[in-house]
């Protein structure tokens, strides 16, 4: 048994790179597809300044203008690049996405990890998330972004709130469930206390669950983004998020219907890959889970 | 049974106060002056004050609070900043196409989606099964209004078999009626038919793999009576939560769905009131709308105790 194991690790260790690449994504097709339709999009959001024109600069001689070899997306009613919009919209969607995930993970994990440890203050904290869990979560945003003036940061703090208590779950449970296991008490027994029993033992029990979980609330996030922009509720109309280019294209679908067209299918690309990362990992981290679903 | 569902209705009453604590605080922990933003940009202090007097946000919280509960607990939702109608009189005139919508969408999707599921779990790892899967993965990637709008652009804009947009109420005719209701239930019911797809398909390979499936099958009866009594019937309270859960995907949808295919319901109700800064109504809205998804829940844990004889509580 040990002279088999000892003899794959060998050889995989003599394998070149490009083998051992060939291996992990023979493995996880989901994840490897994901990574790479998601690099692609990273390095247009992130190039989109170098590869295109200005996405705000108006030449009305241009408006409604279909793809051209000249204009690659076409353009809008007020002559601007659909292309260059579309890309630098990329990097709206992907900021928001990325730091609602992060910070409704970091929030939710606090939350969780106090409403496993404290029964006291878990019923409390626990009976105001199923509150929050039931306004659905377009509707929550809305009402927040109602009452403050609009900015990506309030589009950000308005989309965070509802997904904290989907973490806080998926934490709790996880805290709960490692409680009464053996290998806590004889840690706790060993005189391992406080913080160190946090981060030795509950926190890497949390953390395969947690991405998995972060990732769907970046695709989610993307998606409520995209929604409140497009209803006029979301991002300020002079940043160009996929969800402004389409409500501005909407008067001018039936004529133009590549101005929604195409920043839509993006945006879909783009849910599609972080949704296929979140699939994958799952599968790989969470074996359980997995055959649910 | 009783017992239980008495009890099952008494939870719900905390997470509801819950809901109405949140968004009646939400007004008033609001970062700056709600006054001043609802009343716009290039207000008049008077109009501030007046917006300020309207909200009751110029007396002590508590009073507020007291007052706002006496009346919500008499079905008074509050007045409109800018129409003056009473919520409760806009919410009921827009009521009729959101529950159109909302229940087409909803028999659309199961009609289509737990065959689909079914025969994808009888044909696993085949190419009916994979189409399937990936109709299932595409679906939680594709927003409603880009399935709405390439919708719109296929059957309303270049074949011309369906409106582009607008609602006729079901007292004009049943065609008309069914017609505008077409496409938007499919764009709505895209993420919704994936989900019910995705677990009708899992909770049918479990069963499948139970031994008394191989029993019925292995003394000669019909595939379709295998799958159909047998199968489906215990895979069912997977198949049921999930639908029920995704009646919150649709309550979302409707926002999106009713201001593409401008339809006056419920969701344009939601978008006018949030352009205009009118909390009333937005507060109204939140209020129904969680009781909707309150109340499904418990219809959903209430139907298990019929759906699987074996739960007891």
């Amino acid at each position: 048994m040990v002279a088999i194991t000892d003899d794959t690790a060998a050889e995989r260790a003599e394998l070149p790179v490009m083998a051992r690449w060939a291996t992990a994504i023979r493995r996880n097709p989901t994840i490897a597809a994901g990574a790479v339709l998601l690099a692609v999009l990273v390095s247009l959001a992130i190039l989109a300044p170098w590869l295109t024109v200005d996405p705000l600069k108006q030449a009305t001689i241009n408006r409604l203008r279909p793809p051209s070899e000249r204009f690659w997306f076409g353009t809008d009613q007020f002559g601007r690049d659909i292309f260059a919009r579309t890309l630098h919209g990329a990097r709206v969607s992907l900021i928001v996405g990325l730091t609602v995930a992060a910070i409704s993970g970091v929030i939710g994990l606090a939350l969780g990890i106090v409403c496993g440890y404290f029964r006291r203050i878990d019923g409390i904290v626990m009976r105001i998330m199923d509150g929050i869990m039931a306004i659905p979560s377009i509707l929550l945003a809305i009402a927040l972004i109602t009452l403050t003036r609009p900015g990506l940061a309030v589009v950000i703090i308005a989309i965070v709130i509802p997904e904290v208590p989907r973490v806080v779950r998926v934490v709790r449970s996880v805290v709960l469930s490692i409680r009464g296991q053996p290998y806590i008490d004889s840690a706790i027994a060993g005189g391992t206390r406080g913080f160190k029993l946090l981060a030795r033992h509950v926190l890497p029990n949390t953390l395969a669950p947690l991405i998995v979980q972060a990732t769907y609330i970046c695709a989610a996030g993307m998606l409520i983004e995209a929604a409140l922009s497009f209803l006029g509720a979301g991002v300020p109309p002079e940043i160009p998020s996929w969800g402004n280019i389409i409500a501005q294209g909407r008067n001018f679908f039936q004529i133009a219907p590549w101005t929604i067209l195409i920043p839509g299918v993006f945006l879909a690309l783009t849910v599609l890959a972080v949704n296929l990362m979140g699939d994958g990992l799952r599968d790989r981290l969470d074996p359980r889970l997995a055959r649910r679903m | 049974m009783t017992a239980y569902i008495l009890r099952r209705l008494l939870a719900t009453l905390p997470v509801m106060a819950v809901v109405a604590v949140f968004v009646f605080f939400l007004l008033r922990i609001a970062p700056g002056d709600p006054a001043a933003i609802i009343a716009g940009e290039d207000a008049t202090r008077e109009a501030i004050e007046a917006v300020r007097a309207k909200l009751g946000l110029d007396r002590p919280i508590l009073e507020q609070f007291a007052l706002w509960l006496w009346r919500l607990a008499q079905g008074d939702l509050g007045v409109s900043i800018f129409s003056n109608l009473p919520v409760t009189r806009l919410i009921g005139q827009r009521l009729e196409p959101t529950v159109a919508l909302t229940l087409s969408t909803l028999l659309v999707a199961v009609a289509l989606a737990i065959p689909i599921g079914v025969v994808a779990a009888w044909q696993v790892r085949k190419l009916a099964d994979r189409l399937v899967m990936i109709f299932a993965v595409l679906g939680f990637a594709v927003p409603g209004f880009l399935a709405a709008y390439v919708l719109i652009y296929i059957f309303a804009v270049q074949l011309q078999w369906l409106p582009v947009q607008g609602y006729r109420p079901i007292a004009e005719g049943l065609w008309p009626f069914v017609e505008g209701l077409i496409l938007p239930s499919v764009a709505l019911g895209v993420t919704y038919m994936a989900l019910i797809a995705r677990i009708t398909r899992a909770s049918m390979l479990e069963v499948l793999s139970q031994d008394y499936i191989r029993t019925a099958n292995s003394k000669g009866l019909a595939t379709r009576r295998v799958l159909l009594l047998h199968a489906l019937k215990n895979a069912a309270v997977p198949i049921v939560t999930v639908i029920g859960i995704g009646i919150a995907l649709l309550i979302s949808g409707v926002v999106i769905t009713e201001t593409v295919f401008n339809i006056p319901g419920l969701g344009r109700l939601t978008v006018d009131a949030v352009l205009k800064r009118d909390y009333p109504i937005v507060q109204g809205l939140i209020l129904v709308f969680a009781a909707v998804k309150v109340l499904v829940n418990l219809v959903i844990d209430i139907s298990y105790a019929f759906l699987d004889p074996r739960i007891r509580y």
